[in-house]
This record gives C-alpha cells, sequence and structure tokens, in this order.
C-alpha cells in the first residue's frame, strides 16, 4: 500500500470532511442560542410558550435524529399543498435538521445549569438594584455557562459523529467518500483514514473546550 | 425621623399565615434588632421591607413614600427608587462566585452609573480596606472564609450607598471565632450612625448594639422596647419563655 495510494484516497475524503466541519459549525453555532431560548421559553410564565417548549424538547429528544432527517429531506416535499415549496437542498435541509434536534439537547443541559444556581443569586442581584437583563447576562448566563460546559462539549463531540448521518441523505460527506473508495478499491484503508480524521477532528474539539473550561474557571 | 413604616402588613404562603398584622416604626440612625424563636417570620417581614416577598395587604413606606400602600404596590421605577434607599446582607451571603470581590463590589454601581469607573474603583478600595480586606481585593469568593465572604458582602452592600442596611442573620452560618469579626464591622457602622435592621440570634450584639429591639412570635410583634428593658424585665411570657431559653 503505497503513500501515493492514501494521498489520492485523502484527497476526496478531506474534502468531505470540511463539509462534516461546515455543518459542525453551522449546527453548533444556531442551536446553542436557540436552545438558550428554548430553555427560556420553557420556564416561561406564559403557559402556552412553556407548553410548546417542553413539547418540543421532548419530541426532539424522544425520535432518531436519523428519522428527522429522513422527515425535513423526503417527507417534507411529500406533504399535499404545501410539499412544493418545502424542497430545500440535501445540505440545508440537514443542516436545519440538526439544529432543530440539536438546539433541543442545549436546552435540557441549560436546563440543568439554571436550576443548578442559587436563588440567592437573583435576590443578591435584586436588592444591588440590577435589572432583568442585568441579572441574566452578568450573573445568571455566566455561572450557567460554566456549569454546563462539561455537558456542552459531550454534546458537541457527539455533534461531530452525528455529521456521519449526512450519509443517509446523500449529502456526499466524509464517510461518504470513505465507502466509495472501499467499494471500489475492495480495502478497507479508507474506513481507518476516516476513523482517524474524525478522531483528529474530536481531538482538537476536546482541547477546545479545555481551554474554554480553564477560561471560565473560578475559585 | 421615621425611615421605614410597617402598618398592619400581613402575609401568608398558600394557606398558612406568616405576618399576622405587623406594625413598627423605625427611625434615622436606629439600630432595630429583631428577634425571635425559627420560623416566627422575622426573615419575612425583613424580606418583605425590600420586596423580596410581596404582602398580601398592609402598607410599608419607606423615607415617606409607600413602597405598598394596602397591598397595591408603586409603580416599577418608584419601587426600583425605594429598593435602591436599602441594602441588605444574607445569611448565606451571597455573593457573586465568578467574580472577583473587587468586581463583587463593583458591579452594582457600575451598572446603575453612580460615578466614572475610577471613582467606583476608590470607593471598592476605600470599603474594602474598611472591612479589613483590601488585600483580598482579586480573591474570588470561594477562596475566603465565611468571616471574610460576609465582610465583603457588606462593603458590597455600602457601594450602593444605602440609607438603611437589612441583615438577615447575618452570623448564623459562621463559626463563632468567625462571627466576632462580622460584628465587629456591625458595631463600627453602628457608630457612624447607619440605619440597621439586624434578625438575629446574637442576644449579646441585640443587648449591646441595638438601641431598640423587637421580639416576634407566630407572625406578630409580641413585643418591643429598649434593649435592656426588654432583656431584664419582659413584660410577655412568651418573651421571657424565649429569652430564658436563649440567654445564658
Ligand atoms: N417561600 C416560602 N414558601 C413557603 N413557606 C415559607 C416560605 N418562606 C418562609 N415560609 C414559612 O414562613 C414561616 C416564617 O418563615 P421565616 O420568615 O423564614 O421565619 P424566621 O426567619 O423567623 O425563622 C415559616 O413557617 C416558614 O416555613
Ligand atoms: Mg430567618
Amino acid at each position: 500500500m503505497s503513500l501515493d495510494y492514501i494521498m489520492t484516497l485523502l484527497k476526496p475524503m478531506l474534502e468531505g470532511a470540511q463539509i462534516t466541519v461546515l455543518l459542525f459549525i453551522i449546527a453548533i453555532i444556531a442551536s446553542i442560542p436557540l436552545g438558550f431560548l428554548l430553555t427560556l421559553a420553557a420556564r416561561s410564565k406564559i403557559k402556552p410558550l412553556s407548553w410548546f417548549a417542553h413539547t418540543y424538547i421532548y419530541v426532539m429528544r424522544g425520535t432518531p435524529l436519523l428519522l428527522q432527517l429522513l422527515f425535513i429531506c423526503f417527507g417534507l416535499p411529500m406533504l399535499p399543498v404545501v410539499g412544493e415549496y418545502l424542497v430545500l437542498d440535501r445540505f440545508v435541509a440537514a443542516a436545519l435538521g440538526f439544529i432543530l434536534n440539536y438546539a433541543a439537547y442545549f436546552a435540557e443541559i441549560f436546563r440543568g445549569g439554571l436550576i443548578s444556581i442559587d436563588k440567592g443569586q437573583y435576590e443578591a442581584a435584586h436588592v444591588l438594584g440590577l435589572n432583568r437583563w442585568q441579572t441574566m447576562t452578568r450573573i445568571i448566563i455566566p455561572q450557567m455557562i460554566r456549569v454546563a460546559l462539561p455537558a456542552i462539549a459531550n454534546e458537541s463531540i457527539t455533534l461531530v459523529k452525528d455529521t456521519a448521518l449526512l450519509y443517509a441523505v446523500a449529502v456526499p460527506e466524509l464517510l461518504h467518500f470513505a465507502q466509495t473508495a472501499v467499494n471500489r478499491d475492495f480495502t478497507i484503508m479508507p474506513f481507518f483514514l476516516a476513523g482517524i480524521i474524525y478522531l483528529l477532528m474530536t481531538l482538537v474539539l476536546s482541547f477546545i473546550f479545555k481551554w474554554i473550561e480553564r477560561r471560565f474557571r473560578y475559585a | 425621623m421615621t425611615v421605614i413604616s410597617v402598618v398592619d402588613v400581613k402575609k401568608s404562603f398558600g394557606k398558612t399565615e406568616v405576618l399576622k398584622g405587623i406594625s413598627l416604626n423605625i427611625k434615622k440612625n436606629e439600630v432595630v434588632s429583631i428577634i425571635g424563636p425559627s420560623g416566627s417570620g422575622k426573615s419575612t417581614l425583613l424580606r418583605s421591607m425590600i420586596k423580596l416577598e410581596e404582602i398580601n395587604s398592609g402598607s410599608i413606606i419607606i423615607d415617606g413614600e409607600a413602597l405598598v400602600e394596602n397591598g397595591k404596590y408603586a409603580k416599577p421605577q418608584n419601587v426600583k427608587n425605594m429598593i435602591a434607599k436599602m441594602g441588605m446582607v444574607f445569611q448565606h451571603f451571597n455573593l457573586f462566585p465568578h467574580l472577583t470581590v473587587r468586581e463583587n463590589l463593583e458591579i452594582a454601581p457600575n451598572m446603575a452609573k453612580m460615578g466614572t469607573k475610577a471613582e467606583i474603583r476608590q470607593r471598592s478600595e476605600a470599603l474594602l480596606a474598611k472591612v479589613g480586606l483590601r488585600d483580598w481585593m482579586d480573591a474570588f469568593p470561594g477562596n475566603l472564609s465565611g468571616g471574610q465572604k460576609q465582610r465583603v458582602a457588606i462593603a458590597r452592600a455600602l457601594m450602593m450607598e444605602p440609607e438603611i442596611l437589612l441583615f438577615d442573620e447575618p452570623t448564623s452560618a459562621l463559626d463563632p471565632e468567625l462571627t466576632v469579626e462580622v460584628l465587629q464591622v456591625m458595631k463600627e457602622l453602628a457608630k457612624e450612625k447607619m440605619t440597621m435592621i439586624v434578625v438575629t440570634h446574637e442576644m449579646g450584639f441585640a443587648k449591646e448594639v441595638s438601641t431598640k429591639s423587637i421580639f416576634m412570635d407566630q407572625g406578630e410583634v409580641v413585643e418591643e422596647g429598649k434593649p435592656d428593658q426588654l432583656f431584664t424585665s419582659p413584660q410577655h411570657e412568651r418573651t421571657k419563655a424565649f429569652l430564658k431559653r436563649n440567654l445564658k
């Protein structure tokens, strides 16, 4: 097995990895804030809003991500009347699926983070004259993030691996090119390479989160 | 001059009435100690004054202005202004753990734009020196002893230049040897004529430092008076029984 062969394998796989990384970045950037909004909605005093958020989180976490992706990519266009307007670009559709799904998981993580904060923190902020916005942004959210960071890191690593589900909706990503090469060349080398690339990605991500966790540490 | 008057205040949690028509007046420069068995409503009364609890009926007048009148609260902006006249110190300190000691002191005045950053910084340094923690400015609360935390909490409350300070059992979470340093700071404030309302189990402090003592039991003010009177010749059976149990 020559180095040349590995190089020819790597080229398309690394291109596929770009799709993986792109999806990861889009999904994480959109689903974290969306997840936080869901958490706030779930805690809201406005009953229908809170009910909607709870149901949403329950459904998204209670059904397989693969099913949700298939539904958005292939199910939506089959809906009567509106279906023809819902034929999305595969990548866009998949990204949407990841965002909607991961937002529910992040919402659950943030909920736990908020619960862990002592009510004395809100009370101290109140008697010092901080308004709600200041209390949330300066006092509550920074503490919540610290509590939630390890879980966010875990979820993000899962997200990297879940991008392989793009394979099922025929978006050509890393795994797709590996599989193609395996079929073509009758060798399992591409699978090893794919594994190594995934490992590298999750490794880099772990380092990034370790660094962020150190930044958020206080005595 | 009366700075807080509480008129026939009632408050229930669910079906249990915790404050059963409380009335009292607090004058400027007074140090009022509130004593009584646990569960008698002392904290709830104190917390109602700064609107950490909402009362069901009665009035609370701060500096001549109604925070709540016959159960009806003032407009949010007015409520905010009245709350700003008071500071509060909690049993469990409630410092912000993610901020340094200095940041704990400066965050609220900065948010309220009480001065330039430099002015606020100067004030925080002066107040930390006053409570003996000048060297701990850059520490996080997690690295302080309980007594130090409570002194930071007092300095933090003072940053907002309150007219009245409320203390809810400020030394109850502390070991006896750490209690002393906190009481020392409070005595200092009393000497400077700070108006203070202190819920406490420290009978020594109540007796020596306060200018008025209030005994509460089961949601009522049973008896109030000058500490030497109340402690040496209580008028009511309930006061007598409580003091007998708590004075050594
Ligand atoms: N948030 C709350 N919800 C329900 N009951 C409460 C709450 N806070 C206090 N109580 C009850 O009110 C009564 C008075 O409590 P509190 O004011 O804390 O008394 P004290 O400070 O004198 O010990 C107690 O019976 C307590 O259980
Ligand atoms: Mg209490």
